[in-house]
């Protein structure tokens, strides 16, 4: 929304029921990720919406990922400014951090992963109830970052699928942030079947 | 390098490498004379002195080690440092160099022993002088395949269980890795205390695993627990989940590429191994960095400090309930970090110093912005120590949680707030000053008890004392000048130099592409770390790479006390006592 709008009261938009706030919104349209716009029908005096479940299901997942910090090394630091105070990942719905992975979908993978690591991290991976979804966050869980050596696993793909890399070493907190947007809008076109 | 001479227009008059002549320690002298009088009073024929190093060091025969080590402990040299290798494949009598190194709380001096052993020898273990030396024969063994007679628990540390050979040799391929199944990881089974083996209780006995992923254990460390009831009574540990081989990296590296390596041993106060890697480098060479550069080295180490005491604090905090100050505190470190990145460009791994210097000035404003967060800091202490320092939960949480006796401790090798908890005043910044704190009033604050919530009064303590020297740095405002030293040979040329002068062109590629050569010799420098006593030990063999680079990693011998404080315990105690000790992967697997 431009910057004009939220000087003048007046000229936000009123939300309706059912509808989320949007560009559509004022029409009595909504548009979820993936789809056309697509009319709400006034039905039995409330407003409703049709379109497919999974769409619908892929929506609420990316707006409420809960994430189970994998943290090793440095990046878990600033893992943990992203989650506190001055950053703040709550305002994107992902700030339930979850240690046990029976209760999280989003395995973030923050810092280097030795070998002595692996099955330790395949056991915990294959612990998570589906969906579930990795990210790897910084430079080691990559590739193994700058640490080319004989303990040092080159990537956590040699042991669990990734769906988002996140460059940096370590990645800042809103570069993290970028990275669970970017998954978010993956998730919620629909392109991560698994299971 | 004599060519460059020839064509060298600078004006530059400060001394060429010198990598012909072996490195000469400034107080040789000294630590020869002092040698001598240990080795009078010692008088033991198995040691040998060596002679032009940086502390009396003697080259002991293998059998008299026990010996040697009783006798300097009856003396004085009661804390541990450090037990590490070298190896020397090619040298007659032994490949390998078995180090010891003692420090002596009473005469604040420090000695090192050297043992010549062969590939196939023993050294007899030395588990019953010192407490610390467990682990760290252990990793001897592990990285060097040198063996211990006599040693409890000779297996491997920081390597998984299915490594194959010993990675620190040189003749080991430094990118030869081994495949770890699920099939090959070990059970831990924990020896039962003696105090408890006997006693018999209506509850059956349970061995649970803590971790290695585990909220509260910060990472990567592994202790598995025997409980009888609520009762811990027998407790081991595994660590290695975060063995990034950063001793085998700085072989395979030149010395300015190591200093990003040192950033992530202790992640948490990434500045302060920067600032003791180069200078343990800058003693090598003979040069120091300019004022300037040492004052932002001393000013931004205070400031790591506090956000090394911040973290720590806030975290144990998070491990007991306690949220809210976790999310207080994380106010003010972000600032810090932000300071970090005004000066440098990164946050928390800034590799902010060079050798001979720092990489960039800092910015106009660092002063201003530094008065600003020592104004804003001490509210926030003061806040956080109202919240807890008065709550009955917290209070009976913390207080005779996981101690450890003044003995223990140094026992153990600790350092830093540790043993500061248990009453002994060692820091050192005090002991052997370095980027003049000699010259700023502040005090070493100590607490007794070596619980859990001494540990937390010597941290809050400290925090105010690192304000303290930094409000005298800041009111003695930056010295002017360069921040980095006028040496070609060490220092590059400024860009528009280089683009401008051939002979500066030369110098920047002379040094990038060959790279800093300090003189032949070793060297060992020490800085207090968030944690304790950090130290590098660094050995040139005139090339580009470090021939060896040893840490001293403070939480290693800290982690090691971990299974005996933690016995008699309950599960809770115990995750209150590992937050209070404040273990920092990166640097306890190096």
């Amino acid at each position: 929304m431009p910057m004009q709008n939220i000087e003048h009261p007046d000229s936000i938009i009123p939300r309706k029921a059912g509808v989320a706030p949007g560009e559509g919104a004022e029409k009595g349209l909504i548009t979820l990720p993936g789809e056309t716009e697509r009319e709400t029908e006034d039905l039995a005096g409330g407003t409703y919406l049709t379109t497919k479940l999974d769409t619908m299901v892929n929506w609420a997942r990316g707006n409420s990922l809960w994430p189970l910090p994998f943290g090793t090394a440095c990046c878990a630091i600033e893992f943990m400014s992203m989650v506190s105070s001055h950053y703040d990942v709550a305002r994107f719905g992902a700030e339930v951090v979850r240690f046990s992975p029976r209760q999280a979908d989003l395995l973030i993978v923050a810092g280097t992963i030795v070998d002595k690591m692996g099955p330790v991290l395949k056991k915990i991976y294959d612990q998570m109830p589906e969906p579930k979804y990795v990210l790897a966050m910084g430079a080691c869980a990559t590739s193994g970052g700058f640490y080319r050596v004989y303990h040092v696993m080159q990537g956590i793909d040699e042991v669990v699928p990734v769906d988002i890399w996140v460059p940096g070493c370590p990645p800042t907190p809103d570069g993290l942030m970028y990275g669970i947007l970017k998954l978010k809008e993956k998730i919620q076109r629909g392109e991560i079947k698994r299971g | 390098m004599s060519t460059l001479t020839k064509f060298s227009a600078i004006p530059y008059t400060g001394p060429a490498p010198t990598n012909r002549d072996p490195y000469v320690p400034a107080n040789a002298a000294q630590a020869d004379t002092r040698g001598e009088e240990i080795s009078a009073k010692i008088n033991n024929p198995a040691m040998t002195q060596e002679r032009g190093q940086d502390m009396p060091t003697f080259v002991v025969d293998k059998n008299a080690i026990t010996d040697v080590l009783t006798a300097l402990k009856n003396d004085s040299f009661t804390l541990p440092l450090d037990l590490f290798g070298a190896d020397y494949p090619r040298r007659e009598g032994g490949r390998f160099d078995v180090i010891y190194q003692l420090y002596s709380l009473k005469n604040n001096e420090r000695v090192r022993l050297k043992v010549q052993v062969g590939e196939d020898e023993a050294v007899p273990t030395s588990t019953k002088i010192f407490k610390a030396t467990d682990w760290f024969e252990r990793e001897v063994f592990d990285m060097f395949g040198v063996k211990f007679d006599g040693h409890p628990n000779l297996r491997r540390i920081l390597t998984h269980e299915m490594f194959q050979g010993h990675p620190l040799r040189k003749d080991y391929d430094p990118a030869q890795r081994w495949l770890l199944t699920e099939q090959g990881v070990a059970k831990l089974t924990p020896k039962i205390d003696p105090r408890f083996e006997d006693v018999d209780t209506d509850f059956e006995r349970v061995t649970l695993n803590l971790g290695p992923s585990h909220p509260a254990t910060h990472g990567t460390l592994r202790i598995v627990v025997t409980l009888d009831g609520e009762t811990i009574i027998g407790a081991d540990t595994e660590i290695g989940y975060l063995h990034r081989c950063f001793e085998k990296m700085s072989e395979t590296h030149t010395y300015q590429q190591v200093i990003p390596f040192t950033d992530r041993l202790n992640y948490c106060s990434a500045i302060i191994n920067n600032v003791g890697y180069c200078m343990t480098i800058e003693r090598m060479l003979g040069i120091e960095a300019p004022p300037r550069a040492q004052h932002i080295r001393l000013m931004l180490s205070e400031f790591m400090r506090l956000s090394d005491h911040i973290i720590c604090i806030g975290t144990n905090l998070v491990d007991m309930g306690a949220l809210t100050n976790f999310w207080y505190l994380f106010q003010p470190r972000e600032e810090i970090l932000g300071l970090v990145e005004q000066c440098c460009g990164a946050r928390l791994l800034p590799t902010y110093t060079r050798v001979g210097g720092m990489a960039v000035d800092a910015p106009a404003d660092f002063l201003a912005n530094s008065q600003r967060l020592v104004n804003m800091l001490p509210k926030f202490i003061d806040d956080v120590e109202k919240l807890i320092m008065k709550n009955r939960i917290f209070l009976d949480r913390v207080q005779d949680v996981c101690p450890i006796s003044q003995e223990d401790a140094i026992s153990f090798g600790f350092t830093g707030p540790c043993l500061r908890a248990t009453g002994v005043p060692y820091d050192v910044r005090k002991a052997s000053p370095y980027l003049g704190y000699d010259t700023y009033d502040w005090d070493v604050p100590i607490a007794d008890g070596g619980d859990t919530y001494a540990r937390f009064l010597v941290r809050l303590e400290e925090m105010r004392q690192s304000l303290r020297i930094l409000q005298q740095a800041i009111d003695r405002g930056l010295p002017p000048g360069p921040v980095i030293v006028d040496n070609p040979y060490v220092a590059l040329p400024p860009k528009s130099k280089v683009y401008n002068e051939m002979e500066s062109l030369i110098y920047h590629f002379k040094l990038i592409m060959h790279g800093i050569q300090p003189p032949v010799g070793e060297a060992y420098f020490q800085v207090e770390g968030g944690n304790g006593e950090l130290g590098f030990y660094v050995v040139s063999d005139g090339t580009k790479n470090p021939y060896r680079v040893r840490v001293r990693p403070p939480c290693f011998p800290i982690f090691e006390a971990y299974p005996q404080m933690i016995t008699g315990q309950t599960i809770p105690d115990a995750i209150a006592g590992l937050g209070s000790l404040n273990i920092i992967a990166g640097e306890l697997d190096h």
